[in-house]
């Protein structure tokens, strides 16, 4: 069953399309990355579908539900969850309160539930935490709680950032380049990770470049190249398409006969 | 009154006004230039319904503050999609225009302002007034709505990325604040028994502002220390000589030259940034 479908989707910047007319789309439970050289277009393709940006043209459907016009963060209510290429974290807050504040579209306190501290307020407060930390034990980061996030090593924010796009309790999460400057210790914990995400039934859409993880956890990749979808399928037909070989290395690799 | 009782209620105000900044500006993240504005709105609100229609002073402040909350949303709506120094230019707008609309309508008496307020603001007042800020501040910001401000300062996109919605939350914030302020305003008008449209001018929001960066952005009690400074400064000043106190402006904006290069975060800055925990996660990291 498809729990996110992308039609025709076209993005286009001034006079630059960033990408042109790419369909997608995502199974319930599947682990689907996105690779392609710079510039393709992925980012824009998350920016898109988290609804950063409204395509220029196409439509894109979230469990059957027209999401194209649809606000960022009214798109994460809905179920989509997103981690950023550069780490963008509330730097001075605690590793906690990150996580807390992931929670806030599935939460209702207001002004004056905070100020009188209803039964309600701290209930939900009680319940926020349990979570949070719940939520830091699974990536590992519950010692951490207290620190502020700035102060985090580079690996562990990165898993920071996913504890706090899980908080929002997503059905589908997008990862963007999370192994980026990770080194090898790092991205084989990082596999595991999202491995036990994938577990847990979350549908993931990974944009990377270390094809160590993505060969080793897609159930489906997605090559785009200059803005258009070139390839789509199990890794090992990517692996030997003539087309994603060209692209990668280019023309003289094909003849050579050589594949990555 | 006391001279001394009438400088310590006078801080208390400011407090209130600096605190109110600050929640907009420090917490936020939202550069306000026209805090004033809300502030006179609430001291000509509560005035004219003491004035005007006789509520007793506790229900005019309230009713004062909440008409100057209602402004704050109204210009909130369209300029909160602004952002940094565009949101600054924009409510540098709204204050000159309030200032405007004060000095003419005949309701506000003009230029002449309005007298003849009871005096009824005192020390006790202005503090349970302050007590009552800070504390429901305090428990704001420690809750959803708080951390919400403080997601959309550190990075409105992955605010918006965690389902805040921003825009609305940074209406709330001005809302809030220009309530306290209003509120302030109500508590400065029985104080001095007459305002006047130039009291809430440009030059008052930078002073609200020179108090919430002094203090140090992002923390309620730094304002209300640089509430202290600014309001003491001009009257040691003058103790000194008059001419001096002529030139307390010069005065701020040197201390705000010298701040900026000695210690950028005010004098107090964000809470839980002490040394000790800073070299404990340093040696976590290294781990």
């Amino acid at each position: 069953m498809e729990l996110l479908e992308g039609n025709n989707l076209t993005m286009v910047f001034g006079g630059l399309s960033a990408l042109n007319s790419v369909d997608i789309k995502i199974n319930k439970g599947e682990v689907l990355s996105v690779i392609g050289p710079n510039g393709a277009g992925k980012t824009t393709l998350f920016n898109l579908l988290t609804g950063v940006y409204s395509p220029t043209e196409g439509k894109i459907y979230f469990r059957k539900k027209e999401i194209r016009n649809l606000k960022p963060y009214e798109i994460t209510k809905m179920g989509i969850a997103r981690t950023f290429q550069n780490i963008r974290l509330f730097g001075e807050m605690s590793v906690l309160d990150n996580v807390i504040i992931g929670q806030h579209c599935r939460t209702k306190t207001g002004v004056f539930g905070a100020i009188f501290k209803t039964p309600s307020t701290r209930k939900e407060e009680a319940l926020v935490k349990e979570r949070a930390m719940d939520v830091l034990k699974f990536v590992g980061l519950e010692a951490l709680h207290n620190e502020k996030a700035k102060n985090l090593p580079y690996g562990k924010q990165r898993r920071l950032e996913m504890a706090r796009a899980l908080a929002t309790d997503p059905e589908l999460i997008l990862l963007d380049e999370p192994a980026a400057g990770m080194n090898p210790q790092e991205t084989n914990e990082l596999i595991e990770l999202i491995e036990k995400l994938n577990d847990k039934g979350k549908t993931v859409l990974l944009i990377e470049h270390d094809m160590k993880l993505v060969m080793g956890i897609s159930k489906r990749i997605m090559v785009l190249d200059y803005g258009k979808k070139i390839a789509d399928g199990p890794p090992d037909e990517i692996k030997n398409d003539e087309k994603v070989i060209k692209a990668y290395l280019g023309e003289s690799s094909l003849k050579e006969g050589r594949a990555c | 009154m006391n001279y001394y009782l009438q400088i310590l209620t006078v801080i208390m105000i400011n407090s209130i006004l600096a605190v109110s900044l600050n929640l907009i500006t420090g917490y936020t993240g939202q550069l306000s230039l026209g805090h004033a504005t809300f502030m006179g709105i609430g001291a000509y609100a509560a005035t004219l319904f003491t004035l005007k229609l006789h509520l007793p002073f506790l229900i005019s402040i309230i009713l004062g503050a909440s008409v100057a909350a209602f402004f704050g949303f109204i210009i909130g709506v369209p300029t909160l999609r602004l952002k940094g120094d565009y949101l600054a230019i924009a409510t540098l707008g709204f204050g000159e225009i309030m200032k405007n609309i004060l000095l003419n309508l005949e309701i506000t008496g003009g230029p002449m302002g309005l007298r003849g307020i009871p005096k009824v603001t005192n020390i006790y007042i202005s503090a349970v007034a302050l007590f009552l800020v800070i504390f429901s501040l305090n428990r704001i910001m420690n809750s959803r709505v708080g951390k919400s401000f403080i997601a959309i300062r550190e990075d409105e996109l992955a605010a918006e990325a965690m389902g805040i919605n921003t825009t609305q939350f940074k209406i709330l914030a001005f809302i809030i604040g220009a309530f306290y302020a209003g509120l302030a305003g109500g508590l400065y008008a029985f104080l001095f028994r007459y305002i006047n449209p130039k009291d809430f001018g440009f030059m008052k929001s930078i002073e609200i502002l020179c108090m919430v960066v002094l203090g140090g952005m992002g923390n309620t009690y730094g304002a209300v220390l640089g509430a202290c400074i600014i309001t003491v400064l001009p009257e040691l000043l003058r103790s000194i000589s008059p001419v001096i106190a002529q030139y307390r402006m010069v005065f701020y904006g040197l201390l705000l030259i010298i701040m900026m290069i000695v210690k950028p975060q005010g004098i107090i800055s964000a809470p839980s940034s002490n040394k000790k925990e800073y070299k404990n996660s340093l040696e976590k990291g290294g781990q």
